[in-house]
């Protein structure tokens, strides 16, 4: 436990020292603070009871800040450290393959937590300016939370796993866009087109992100679609996991 | 177990695709030798350093290092080695101090343990001054003290050191050194390097490695010796060129005679010796009976250099 507080530590001293960390942040916060004056604007113009939260995430600026932000936030995961070569100096000590990779990924998903701080002022400030208690409605807010850090968590396995197969960054940004991007246009179809009733199209539907963001944002929490994220998760960290013993593979 | 040598490679051999980096080589390393990898590059060094730290497998062959397999017992060789890898990879983001708690954390030692450790080694290596400062903004010679204090720092058995002063200044490379020399002392120590002065001042024993496969295997002086390579002596004397001709060619245990003029009237005299017979007295003594006036007197040693071209010799370099 000792050596994977040490390894979480390193991650994320790791990613504010490189400057890249605060550059993520600050474009989160420009990009979280634009789509909310647009959300506002439109609001005037026509009034719903919906909260904020969850037209934000319904919307598709959530998206778009997801599938470009989370990307960088894995890149240097592995990339970085194969790069320099402080990999092998990480490898050669008495540190398990699973440690490195969990501490990787805990190290992303802080982050990515981090990441989305500057929402929540943006909404405190809003409430205080409108004095509308119900902008921040304390089930659907936590709900949507708890949505954010699912979805959040497959992209940040994903791009683990992306960065573990690769010494470049780039690549590694690319590669794990590209999934990242994949996985949304596959939740895209059920919503946007009328699915019919064959086995696949259920499938789809079951797995759609942006179904179980719409249910998180209301305040809904379906086991279903915890369980299938949490899996999701699991299964691109086992992968990684495999990618990182690989070496030692004879 | 204790008495099982520090190092034991048998039959070693790593095949990448399309290239053998290593082709079957044996060695020991007995506990407290230091021992130097000599080769150019691409000879296999780094490979079979890396073998032995248990960073990736062997394609076949055994290797044991304290009597446990790099292979089937992985940490427990990490736990007794301390490896600086090529290029003494470093976060260079983090300061002196953190860097090498952080890496006695990984090491697996308590918070106890690894300040009093830290302190040792930054004292060790002559880190103490600078322990607060950002790793990216020291020197190289630092930064090689740091991966050596990283080496050091959870009291290995074996220290592995690969090519430990490439890319330093004349001044740093001799306080890194003389760092290595200090280690010798305590621990066994591998090191790889394709400067050959450096094994000849650091090393006990030499293995020599071009293209994967170990050429010579012994201590520098032996290998010298053996090689039948050393002895040439050089005298300068101001004497007439016939003279000198009739006083030296038909001396006993003389292999080759060579005389070229230079300057003022002397002459370079160079006299190669059968198996190695040290003619300075001879010279001394012919010398003086004929009252010339002599400038200088050398007996070359061959170095390394020398011996490791005369192994490689015939051998294509690698494209």
């Amino acid at each position: 436990m000792r050596v994977f507080m040490a390894l979480v530590r390193r991650e994320l001293a790791g990613a504010f020292n490189a400057l890249t960390g605060w550059v993520v942040m600050a474009a989160t916060a420009l990009l979280t603070g634009i789509s909310i004056v647009d959300l506002v604007t439109k609001l005037s113009d026509r009034p719903t009871d919906s909260p904020v939260t969850e037209l934000f995430y319904q919307s598709a600026y959530f998206w778009v800040i997801l599938l470009v932000v989370s990307p960088v936030i894995t890149m240097r995961t592995f990339a970085a450290e194969k790069s320099s070569g402080t990999y092998e100096a990480l490898m050669t000590t008495p540190v398990g393959d699973w440690q490195v990779v969990l501490a990787k990924y805990t190290g992303s998903m802080l982050f990515f937590g981090l990441v989305w701080l500057p929402l929540f002022g943006v909404l405190l400030i809003l409430r205080q300016v409108t004095g509308e208690v119900g902008l921040l409605d304390p089930g659907s807010t936590a709900g949507a939370f708890l949505g954010v850090m699912l979805i959040g968590s497959v992209y940040m396995a994903l791009g683990c796993f992306a960065s573990s197969m690769t010494r470049s960054q780039i690549i590694a940004a690319m590669v794990s866009f590209l999934l990242g991007i994949g996985l949304w246009i596959l939740s895209l179809r059920p919503v946007s087109t009328n699915v019919g009733d064959g086995r696949w199209a259920r499938l789809l539907d079951e797995m759609s992100l942006l179904r179980h963001m719409d249910d998180f944002a209301r305040g809904i929490l379906d086991s279903r679609h915890i369980v299938f994220h949490l899996t999701v998760t699991l299964l691109f960290l086992f992968l990684t996991q495999r990618v990182v013993e690989s070496r030692r593979w004879k | 177990m204790e008495a099982a040598p520090m190092i034991e490679v048998r039959e070693l051999t790593k095949r990448y695709p399309g290239r053998t980096a290593v082709n079957g080589i044996s060695f020991t390393v007995g506990r407290g030798e230091v021992v130097g990898f000599l080769g150019p590059n691409g000879a296999g060094k780094s490979t079979t350093m890396r073998i032995l730290s248990a960073f990736m497998p062997a394609t076949s062959g055994t290797a044991r290092v304290a009597g446990y397999d790099v292979f089937h017992e992985p940490d427990e060789v990490r736990r007794r080695i301390g490896y600086m890898p090529e290029n003494n990879p470093l976060h260079l983001d983090m300061r002196v101090r953190e860097y090498l708690k952080f890496r006695a954390r990984l090491k697996g030692m308590g918070w106890g343990r690894s300040r009093e450790r830290v302190d040792t080694v930054l004292q060790q290596c002559g880190l103490t001054d600078v322990q607060k400062r950002i790793i990216g903004q020291l020197s190289k010679g630092y930064r090689q003290r740091v991966g050596l204090a990283d080496a050091l720092i959870h009291e290995p058995d074996l220290i592995i050191l690969d090519e430990p002063t490439i890319g330093l200044d004349p001044h740093q490379i001799r306080s890194v050194r003389a760092l290595i020399q200090d280690l010798g002392r305590r621990h066994t120590v591998l090191l790889s390097t394709h400067i050959l002065s450096e094994v000849e001042m650091t090393c006990s024993r030499v293995l020599i490695l071009n293209r994967g496969e170990i050429l010579a295997v012994d201590t520098p002086a032996n290998l010298e010796r053996n090689l039948g390579l050393d002895g040439q002596v050089v005298a300068e004397i101001a004497a007439p060129a016939q003279d000198l001709r009739d006083a030296f060619r038909d001396l006993q245990d003389l292999e080759r005679f060579d005389l070229s003029p230079l300057d003022g009237g002397f002459y370079r005299v160079a006299l190669t010796p059968r198996d190695g017979v040290d003619l300075r007295p001879v010279v001394f003594d012919i010398v003086g009976q004929r009252r010339w006036r002599l400038r200088e007197l050398t007996r070359s040693r061959h170095t390394l250099e020398d011996i490791f071209v005369h192994l490689t010799r015939g051998r294509r370099e690698e494209p």
